[in-house]
């Protein structure tokens, strides 16, 4: 049943993302991926949206892939999913345990949680990037460049590199989600 | 009557309790942060409900558990001023915007994809996630506490996942998130371990 499917999926992202948006991707990815739900260029889309409309990241993507596996409805499971977990998890602590943070043992797992997120979110940038400016998935696929990709990003780091090196910060996401957008339009519709 | 009027008060802090969690759903673009900075302004420097101190506890908890940094945020928040109905409240108030903009987009989004030239800047706006996820990653390397079991689990995991990825093993992201946990709290009693062991020898 695919509304069970879809809660339960992302009841175990929720339970198992720390760090925020970004340290979910990965496992959204994967799950999306694994279930044949979304393509990778398709989950993309996805992430651009869910960063260029209010709200978390996460609450956006899970009622994005929610409603377009099951409606309505699928949007309310995964949703549900994604959040049951903080909620039951913070009124543990706020109603019980409000020092479970000072324990040593707990800061010892989260200090080894933390760099392996870290990784996880550089290994995803990787690999994706790798599939989608070179057509890269394993070892048997033969690698097919698309040079307007590549031009692309490459315009997106030096604006990246110029604002910080005048403005002594990062640009914002959905500024440079706009830009892409139109170079986007410019470099393929040539 | 006393009673009564004391009920009248917690439904009044849970209705405005509310409207502002709503508020900060719908206007804050960007994730967790921008949401904390926003957090901030409401419920310390403007409305007084929480202390400085104790909103600084509150982020540091909503971070280091799992789940979206907001929502971690609306719960504490809710709890702390009206209980479990109050958490219940703002955590709702918090989603319900994002879900239901979401939810509209996702019935167009399809139709507005096979446009042609929107179809041309989606092309353009996945290189720029991909763009947006390596910032994040790279951002977040900058902050990280640089000792040497940090760095290592970056590298194993980075280099585990590639691999794994590129020979078409399956390997759940999961299993490298426990397996760092893991590791860091063997590293600690190890560390323990030793450093017991070290006062002994002294005596």
């Amino acid at each position: 049943m695919i509304y069970l499917k879809l809660f339960l999926t992302f009841l175990e992202i929720g339970t198992l993302s720390f760090g925020g948006g970004y340290g979910m991707i990965s496992l959204i990815r994967e799950q999306v991926v694994a279930n044949d739900w979304l393509t990778e260029s398709e989950f993309l889309s996805f992430v651009a949206v869910s960063e260029s409309t209010p709200g978390p990241l996460a609450v956006n993507m899970a009622t994005f892939v929610g409603s377009s596996q099951a409606g309505l409805a699928g949007a309310f499971f995964a949703t549900l999913g994604v959040v049951l977990p903080s909620f039951v998890i913070i009124l543990i602590i706020a109603a019980l345990i409000k020092n479970l943070l000072s324990y040593a043992p707990v800061q010892a797992f989260l200090h080894g949680i933390r760099p392996a997120v870290i990784g996880l979110i550089l290994a995803t940038a990787l690999t994706m990037g790798l599939d989608i400016l070179l057509s890269f998935k394993n070892v048997g696929s033969s690698v097919v460049p698309d040079l307007r990709a590549i031009i692309i990003l490459f315009l997106l780091v030096a604006v990246h590199a110029a604002y910080a090196l005048i403005k002594k910060k990062r640009p914002s996401p959905i500024g440079m989600i706009v830009f892409s957008a139109a170079l986007g339009a410019v470099v393929y519709g040539i | 009557m006393a009673e009564d009027s004391k009920k009248k008060g917690k439904l009044r802090r849970v209705a405005a309790l509310s409207l502002t969690m709503l508020k900060i759903g719908l206007f804050t673009f960007g994730g967790g942060y921008a949401m904390v900075a926003l957090l901030e302004r409401e419920f310390v420097s403007g409305k007084k409900w929480i202390d400085k101190d104790e909103f600084l506890d509150l982020v540091a908890i909503a971070e280091s558990t799992p789940g979206p940094i907001a929502v971690n945020c609306a719960t504490y928040i809710g709890y702390k001023l009206a209980g479990v109905v109050g958490s219940a409240a703002a955590t709702l108030a918090v989603c319900l915007p994002s879900f239901v903009i979401i939810y509209l987009i996702s019935l167009f989004f399809d139709a507005f994809l096979s446009l042609k030239y929107v179809g041309y800047a989606f092309r353009g706006i996945q290189v720029c996630v991909i763009y947006l996820i390596c910032s994040a990653g790279v951002k977040m390397l900058r902050e990280m506490e640089k000792d040497f079991l940090s760095c290592a689990i970056v590298c194993v995991t980075v280099i585990a996942m590639t691999v794994l990825s590129f020979l078409s093993v399956g390997f759940s992201s999961v299993f490298y998130i426990l397996i760092g946990g893991a590791v860091g709290v063997f590293a600690y009693f190890l560390s323990k371990i030793i450093g017991n062991t070290r006062k002994d020898g002294k005596k």
